[in-house]
């Protein structure tokens, strides 16, 4: 069972009592209705999938019920560090950052097979 | 002629568990789900009797009425003498929610030596003495659902659940109870 270290219960705490709340330290635009569509798609839409390491929102929904960050590895699922929400971006000594290239796509890894 | 209500309790006369782990529902209580930011402690501490406890997994005791902490700004009364919760909140002048919850939750009681084991059979949280003693509380999972933990003895936990899951988290502790015994 993966464990989570929940910044507010000061502990770790089975997975099971967690849900994961998708991408941290999105900012939202100063002025939502000046932006182009193109702009709002995306700050909205669009996410990077990256391989490796990613910050992201979680929620202790069965515990503290309060959302903090985190970082994870989206490969090993391993979790480097757990810190408050508003905080910023740890550093994270040894910890490489995620790979440029996004998450395989169809065309790579099929090509044009039939 | 009206005819008066009856109310029922969500688990009735039930009873289960074995000889290393009792299983029983729990006597009807108050209970009241409380926020308040820091600056208000000291006023509605003042105003239920006893400290709001501010560390996760604290609780507070005195005279049958319990503080679980279970979140930075979040408890759990319980007044297990029935007394009016509501009314105590509405004499806090500090800023504050206070929400009645007494009848959305009941609780169930698991004693004896395999009550740790009875409940661990569902629960992921680690029940041991160092990081689960007597007096601590946590909001937590027992299999499907959401519960709330409360070590009230050295064996003996209290189990509070929401009324309609009751008979599922009975059900389970009871079989967790005859497995902890073998």
């Amino acid at each position: 069972m993966l464990l989570i270290y929940c910044p507010y219960c000061e502990e770790e705490r089975s997975e099971l009592e967690f849900r994961h709340g998708g991408d941290a330290h999105i900012a939202r635009p100063a002025n939502i209705a000046d932006i182009t569509d193109e702009a709002f798609q995306d700050y909205f839409f669009l996410r990077d999938n990256p391989k490796g390491l990613i910050f992201e929102r979680w929620r202790h929904i069965h515990g503290c019920g309060r959302f903090f960050n985190a970082a994870r590895d989206t490969v090993s699922d391993r979790f480097f560090a757990s810190y408050k929400a508003g905080e910023p971006k740890p550093d994270l000594p040894g910890v490489a950052p995620a790979s440029e290239k996004t998450v395989e796509t169809y065309e790579a890894t099929e090509g044009n097979a039939q | 002629m009206a005819d008066t209500a009856l109310r029922l309790p969500p688990l009735g006369l039930r009873h289960g568990g074995s000889a290393a782990a009792r299983v029983t529902p729990a006597a009807p209580a108050t209970r009241l789900s409380l926020r308040a930011g820091p600056e208000a402690l000291d006023a509605l501490s003042a105003a239920f009797g006893l400290t709001l406890p501010t560390r996760p997994k604290g609780s507070a005791l005195a005279n049958g009425r319990h503080a679980l902490w279970l979140g930075p700004d979040e408890w759990l009364l319980i007044d297990e003498n029935e007394a009016d919760l509501m009314a105590v909140a509405a004499g806090a002048s500090a800023l504050h929610s206070a929400t009645d919850i007494s009848h959305r939750n009941t609780a169930i009681l698991v004693s004896g030596p395999a009550a740790a084991g009875a409940i661990a059979s569902a629960c992921p949280l680690d029940l041991g003495n160092a990081i689960f003693p007597v007096g601590a509380a946590a909001r937590t999972v027992l299999g499907k659902i959401e519960i709330v933990l409360f070590r009230s003895g050295e064996e003996d936990y209290r189990v509070e659940c929401w009324r309609s899951f009751a008979p599922y988290a009975f059900g389970l502790l009871s079989e967790g109870a005859e497995d902890a015994g073998l």
